[in-house]
C-alpha cells in the first residue's frame, strides 16, 4: 500500500465531513468549535465532545441491584476515571451509559443519563444511535477475527452504510494515528486484525471506536491486561484523544487514575450483597490528595484492595 | 530417611500410573488402527472391482438393468439434481433454525425445537421416505422434488444443530463489541457472528450433504428409479447412484451386478471428495 499523504491531500477530506455534522441537529449548540481548529491530527474529525449528567441512577441485574442511586456530572473534553473495589459496579455503570447494560441478561436501569441534555433512556431514543454516539472499548482486546486491520477499523461505518473507498482510507490512516497506532500497521493494513499483539489489538479496538465518531468514549480497563509500555502509549493516545472526546475510564492503576484523569469517581460497597454506590467524586487532585471520606483515602494510599 | 519413604510412597504410585498409561495407549491405538483398516479394506475393494467396470461410456449411456448394464449418466444428472435441491431446501432452514436455537433459544419453544430436531435426527430414513411418500408422492406422483424433501428432512437436525453449537461458540465480545459500534442486532448477527462461524457452519453442511448424497432408502419411495434420462425434477421418476447401486447389485445379470460396482465406486469418490472439502475448511478455519 502506497499512502504517502501529505497534510495539502487532507484538506479536501475535511470539507466533505462538514455536511456529516450538519446532519447532527441539538448537539450543537454553545459548543461548536470549527473543524480546523482541533489539533494538528487533521480536520476531518466530526466529533464534538459532550457532557454527561446522571441522575439517579440504580443498575439491576434481574432482581440483583448492582448499582444504587448515582448521580454524576461528566465534563466535555476531560478524562473522568472510574476507581473502586472489584466487584462495587464500575463496570455495570459504565455499560449503562451506552445502553450495553441492557444487553447482558437481565440487565435494566432506573433513573435517567442525559447526554448533552437529551434522556438516552427516553422510550423514543433508539440504543443502536446512542451507542453510535457514545462508544465502549472493553477490558479484553476483541478485533474482528474475520476482518483484516483495515476492515476492523471501518467495520462501524462499513457495515452501517456505503462508503467510498478513498473516504475509507482517509478515516483508516485518521484514526489509527488517534490511536497511536498508525506507524505500526501502516504497511499491513491488510493483515488479520487479530494478528497483532494485544496492546496493539486494544490501540485497533480504539481506533475502531473513534471511526464511528463517537462524542464520548467510555473504557473498561483497557489496558489491565496489557505490559506497562503498551499501557502508557494507551495512556499518551487518551491525552490525545481528550482535545475531541470526552472520555470515561475505569481503572484499577492509581497511577494511571491520578496522571491522567481530570476527575475521579470512587466507588464503594459497603457490605457483600450490597448493591455498589458512588461514594466520592471530585477533582482527581482533591481525590488524591485531600478525599473527604476515609474509605476514599484508604483506598487511593493503598490501604484496602 | 525421609527423603527415602517419600520416594517410594510416590514412586510406587507413578509406577502404577505408568502402566496403565501405557496399556490405554496401546488399546487407543489398536481402536484406531481397527477403524482404519476397515475403512481401509471398503475403499480397496471397491476400487477393486468397480474400477474394472469404468469406461467413458459409463459415464454416458443411461442405466440398463438388464443386458450389459449401460452407465450411469442419467443416475449421475439425478443425484447431483437431488443434492442441489435438497441443500437449496435444507441448507437455509436448518441454518436458520440454528442461529435462532442459538440467539433466541433459551426459553421453551427453543427447548421444543431441539426436542424435535434430535428426534428428527434419530428416525431411520426409511421412515422419513416412507412419510414424504405419504405426504408428496401420492398427490404428485414419482419426482426428484420428493427425493429432495425427505434428504432434505434428513439434513435439517444436522445441519441446524452444528450451526447453533458453532454460533453459540462465538464469543460475546465480538458481539458486544458490534452492538457498541452501533450496529442493530440483526446487523451483529448477520455481518460479525455469522462470518465468524462460516467455515464451521459450512463443514457442517458439506458433512450433512455427504451422508445425503448415499442415502439410498429414503430415495425408493420418492424417486423410484428410472432408466431414462428426466430433467424435470418436479415430474417422473428419477434415477440416483445410490438407488442404481441397490437396484443393480439384486440384479440377475452378471453385468449389471458389475455395474453396481462401479457406480458404487463414484459415489464413494463423491463423498469422500465431500468430506475432504469439508476436513479442509475445518482446518483452513482460524480462532
Ligand atoms: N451478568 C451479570 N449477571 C448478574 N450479576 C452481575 C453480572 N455482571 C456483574 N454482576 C454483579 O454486579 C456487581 C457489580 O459488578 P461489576 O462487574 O460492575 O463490578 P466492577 O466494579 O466492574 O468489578 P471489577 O473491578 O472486578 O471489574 C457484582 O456484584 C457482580 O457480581
Ligand atoms: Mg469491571
Amino acid at each position: 500500500m502506497e499512502r504517502n499523504k501529505t497534510r495539502a491531500d487532507n484538506q479536501p477530506s475535511g470539507s466533505h465531513e462538514d455536511p456529516r455534522l450538519e446532519s447532527q441537529p441539538g448537539n450543537r449548540d454553545g459548543q461548536q468549535k470549527p473543524a480546523g481548529a482541533q489539533g494538528q491530527t487533521s480536520g476531518a474529525s466530526g466529533a464534538q465532545a459532550q457532557s454527561m449528567e446522571v441522575q439517579g441512577l440504580n443498575c439491576f441485574y434481574g432482581g440483583f441491584k448492582a448499582v444504587t442511586d448515582v448521580d454524576m456530572t461528566i465534563r466535555p473534553n476531560k478524562i473522568t476515571a472510574l476507581i473502586g473495589p472489584s466487584g462495587c459496579g464500575k463496570s455495570t455503570f459504565l455499560r449503562a451509559l451506552n445502553r450495553m447494560h441492557e444487553v447482558t441478561r437481565g440487565g435494566r436501569i432506573e433513573g435517567k443519563v442525559l447526554l448533552d441534555g437529551e434522556d438516552i433512556y427516553a422510550p423514543n431514543v433508539d440504543p443502536v444511535q446512542v451507542r453510535r454516539k457514545i462508544g465502549m472499548v472493553f477490558q479484553k482486546p476483541n478485533p474482528f477475527p474475520t476482518m483484516t486491520i483495515y476492515d476492523n477499523v471501518v467495520a462501524g461505518l462499513k457495515l452501517a452504510g456505503s462508503h467510498k473507498k478513498s473516504e475509507l482510507d482517509d478515516i483508516v490512516e485518521d484514526k489509527l494515528r488517534q490511536a497511536a497506532l498508525w506507524d505500526e500497521v501502516k504497511d499491513k493494513l491488510s493483515a488479520g486484525g487479530t494478528d497483532l499483539s494485544g496492546g496493539q489489538q486494544q490501540r485497533l479496538c480504539i481506533a475502531r471506536t473513534l471511526a464511528v465518531e463517537p462524542e464520548v468514549i467510555l473504557l473498561d480497563e483497557p489496558a489491565s491486561a496489557l505490559d506497562p509500555m503498551s499501557s502508557m502509549k494507551i495512556e499518551d493516545a487518551m491525552q490525545d484523544l481528550k482535545k475531541r472526546y470526552t472520555l470515561i475510564i475505569v481503572t484499577h492503576n492509581m497511577q494511571q487514575a491520578s496522571r491522567s484523569s481530570d476527575y475521579t469517581g470512587f466507588f464503594y460497597i459497603e457490605a457483600m450483597g450490597e448493591p455498589g454506590q458512588l461514594w466520592e467524586f471530585g477533582e482527581t487532585e482533591q481525590i488524591f490528595s485531600n478525599p473527604e471520606r476515609q474509605q476514599t483515602e484508604d483506598y487511593v494510599t493503598g490501604k484496602m484492595g | 530417611m525421609a527423603s527415602g519413604s517419600l520416594n517410594s510412597n510416590l514412586s510406587g504410585n507413578y509406577r502404577r500410573r505408568k502402566t496403565v498409561d501405557k496399556v490405554m495407549t496401546v488399546i487407543a491405538y489398536l481402536c484406531a488402527a481397527i477403524a482404519i483398516v476397515a475403512l481401509t479394506l471398503v475403499i480397496i475393494y471397491v476400487v477393486a472391482r468397480g474400477i474394472n467396470v469404468w469406461r467413458p461410456a459409463f459415464f454416458t449411456e443411461n442405466t440398463a438393468l438388464f443386458g450389459d448394464g449401460g452407465g450411469i449418466y442419467n443416475a449421475m444428472y439425478g443425484t447431483a439434481m437431488l443434492v442441489l435441491l435438497s441443500m437449496a431446501i435444507g441448507v437455509p432452514v436448518g441454518i436458520m433454525a440454528g442461529i435462532y436455537l442459538a440467539e433466541f433459544g433459551d426459553n421453551r419453544l427453543g427447548d421444543f425445537i431441539r426436542f424435535v430436531a434430535d428426534t428428527m435426527a434419530g428416525i431411520p430414513s426409511i421412515v422419513v421416505g416412507l412419510f414424504v411418500y405419504g405426504a408428496l408422492v401420492l398427490i404428485m406422483g414419482w419426482n426428484a422434488f420428493a427425493g429432495a424433501c425427505a434428504l432434505a428432512i434428513l439434513m435439517l437436525p444436522v445441519i441446524s444443530r452444528t450451526t447453533e453449537g458453532i454460533v453459540r461458540m462465538v464469543p460475546g465480545e465480538l458481539r458486544e463489541a458490534s452492538l457498541a459500534l452501533g450496529l442493530p442486532q440483526w446487523k451483529t448477527m448477520l455481518r460479525i457472528v455469522l462470518p465468524t462461524a462460516a467455515a464451521g457452519i459450512i463443514t457442517g453442511v458439506f458433512l450433512s450433504v455427504a451422508r445425503a448424497a448415499g442415502e439410498t432408502a429414503p430415495l425408493i419411495f420418492t424417486i423410484l428409479g428410472s432408466n431414462f434420462f428426466n430433467t424435470n425434477p418436479f415430474e417422473g421418476a428419477m434415477a440416483a447412484v445410490s438407488l442404481y447401486v441397490y437396484q443393480a447389485s439384486s440384479s440377475p445379470y452378471e453385468a449389471v451386478q458389475e455395474a453396481a460396482w462401479g457406480a458404487a465406486l463414484v459415489l464413494m469418490l463423491f463423498v469422500l471428495v465431500l468430506n475432504f472439502i469439508a476436513r479442509a475448511i475445518a482446518l483452513r478455519q482460524k480462532v
